[in-house]
């Protein structure tokens, strides 16, 4: 039953233990002579003003947050995807699950339109 | 069960020396077509037409000072490569290649781990590399590296959507979301890229906008954020974020293949499908699924060269507004399409139908193309209204 996993699960093994391998050896391998000067950030050449912890735009979490959302919505058209044709609408038959999948929808855009009305996928 | 295991390190190994490899040569290869794109050599001193470049810059990156910025975080600093690393080799991990090669022991399917979760495992494993690259962009305490770590993960969690909508379409057609089967079903009848093609449309625009390519490559676009979240990262470190995005390349390509081109199946034929397991059959389904990916490998890398990068504004416009109403009135449209062939017409799934899916398809790029030509969704650099 699981037995498929298993080689997922190889692959993660040793794909990890390369990526450690890769820092470790570069780690050792390379010299390491600091400056104050090599060490500050990179802002093309000017001495760096500030900190880099400012704030950021809210509108990154607002995107964050209609991901969710949205990407749930995608998760549950899945199990509904698998049977619609596939099973040929096993129990409930086609046009059920054609109507419960555009009553779904329909819920969807209300919601869609809303955010958009919103102006919450503005950019400026 | 021994067996089993010996065949899947072999397999393992094989996998990853391959992506290894390939992404070697891939980043030769980018250098030298863009030359070519651009009236210029391009690396052709190590070795032959520059083939060991890729095994010079792998060993300069080695033996490379790096630099720790002063304030980063350094846990999360050296964490953060390995973190995008990782997910990114694993993703080809259910990928089938090729037709199964016969052994003595038994027969060898030609897929790392055939799951039964099929591609949700690659949606799920490649959006975890967003994580690498917001740990990036935070740990180097440097602000275009943090602003170039947030427009990633804006911009990748904004077409993960629009991409897992148009899985959903190959997923009503296939009814499984094993690959394996979805490449059987494939090789019954058409290939997903006729019935489905504005699926097909949606997920290579959301491919190229997963993999931060051009012309969506906002996260590291030079002009303005010099080089975004891997800004302070220098030697194998930003080698390995590099090895990353362009293994992320080579499986999204793989998937496209895979979802939309057949897979491994050979065109025109019954050969490759039919009959009894042969070495020469593995052989020649490997050579095709590799010719097809690296089509879409030539076409990444021809588009970088060619179309101009989006703005900021302009890209999440077109994510949220454009593909994902398209994607989900396109899975409408479909879903309504194959209730009425399947149920009022009686037609089970074959070529027919899958031809008259086709049409639709037709139909609704002409419509789609024409409603996004109109210069106010997507306008581009064009002038509107001033003329």
């Amino acid at each position: 039953m699981l037995q498929p996993y298993i080689p997922v699960l190889l692959l993660i093994l040793f794909v990890a233990a390369n990526a450690v391998m890769m820092i470790v050896v570069s780690h050792y391998a390379a010299p390491r002579r600091p400056t104050p000067l090599k060490d500050a950030p990179y802002e093309s050449g000017m001495p760096p003003l500030g900190s880099a912890r400012e704030r950021f735009s809210v509108k990154f979490y607002l995107v964050a947050m209609l991901f969710i959302v949205f990407d749930i919505e995608t998760v549950f058209l899945f199990p509904w995807g698998t049977i619609f044709f596939g099973d040929a609408g096993a129990g409930p038959g086609m046009g059920f699950l054609l109507v419960e999948m555009l009553v779904f929808m329909v819920i969807l855009a209300v919601g869609y339109v809303y955010v958009w009305k919103r102006r919450a996928l503005e950019w400026d | 069960m021994t067996f089993f295991l010996i065949a899947s390190l072999i397999k393992i190994l094989a996998v990853f020396t391959v992506i290894m490899v390939g992404v070697a040569l891939l980043t030769l290869a980018e250098r030298r077509i863009c030359a070519w794109m651009q009236d210029r050599l391009g690396p052709n001193r190590v070795g032959p037409q520059g083939l060991l470049q890729p095994a010079a810059d792998g060993l300069k990156n080695i033996f490379k000072e790096e630099t720790y910025p002063a304030q980063a975080d350094k846990t999360l600093f050296v964490l953060a490569p390995a973190v995008s690393f990782i997910p990114a080799l694993l993703t080809f991990a259910v990928i089938p290649f090729a037709a199964p090669l016969p052994t003595p022991w038994g027969q060898v399917s030609m897929v790392v781990a055939d799951l039964p979760v099929g591609f949700l495992y690659i949606l799920a494993i490649s959006s975890l590399g967003v994580y690498g690259i917001v740990l990036a962009g935070w740990s180097s305490n440097n602000k275009y590296a943090l602003l170039g770590g947030l427009r990633a993960s804006a911009q990748m969690i904004s077409y993960e959507i629009a991409m897992g909508m148009s899985t959903v379409a190959v997923l009503l057609l296939a009814g499984n979301v094993t690959l394996s089967q979805i490449i059987a079903r494939q090789q019954d009848s058409l290939w997903f890229v006729l019935p489905l093609g504005l699926a097909f449309f949606i997920f290579i625009v959301a491919a190229f906008a997963e993999t931060n390519r051009l012309p969506f490559d906002l996260p590291e676009a030079e002009g303005e954020l010099i080089a975004g979240y891997h800004t302070e990262y220098s030697a194998m470190k930003f080698s390995m974020f590099y090895i990353a995005e362009y293994s992320n390349m080579v499986t999204a390509s793989a998937l496209m293949v895979t979802l939309f081109f057949g897979g491994w199946d050979i065109p025109f034929t019954n050969w490759d499908t039919t009959g009894p397991a042969e070495v020469l059959k593995t052989l020649a389904t490997l050579a095709v699924f590799g010719f097809k990916t690296i089509c879409f490998l030539f076409l990444y890398i021809w588009v970088r060269w060619t179309l101009p990068r989006f703005r900021y504004d302009q890209l999440m416009a077109l994510g949220w507004k454009v593909m994902l109403p398209l994607a989900l009135v396109y899975l409408t449209i479909l879903a309504t399409a194959i209730w009425i062939l399947h149920t009022r017409l009686g037609w089970a799934y074959e070529a027919r139908f899958a031809w008259a899916l086709a049409g639709l398809n037709a139909g609704l790029a002409v419509v789609l193309f024409w409603f996004l030509d109109r210069g106010r969704l997507v306008s581009g650099s064009v002038e509107t209204g001033s003329a």
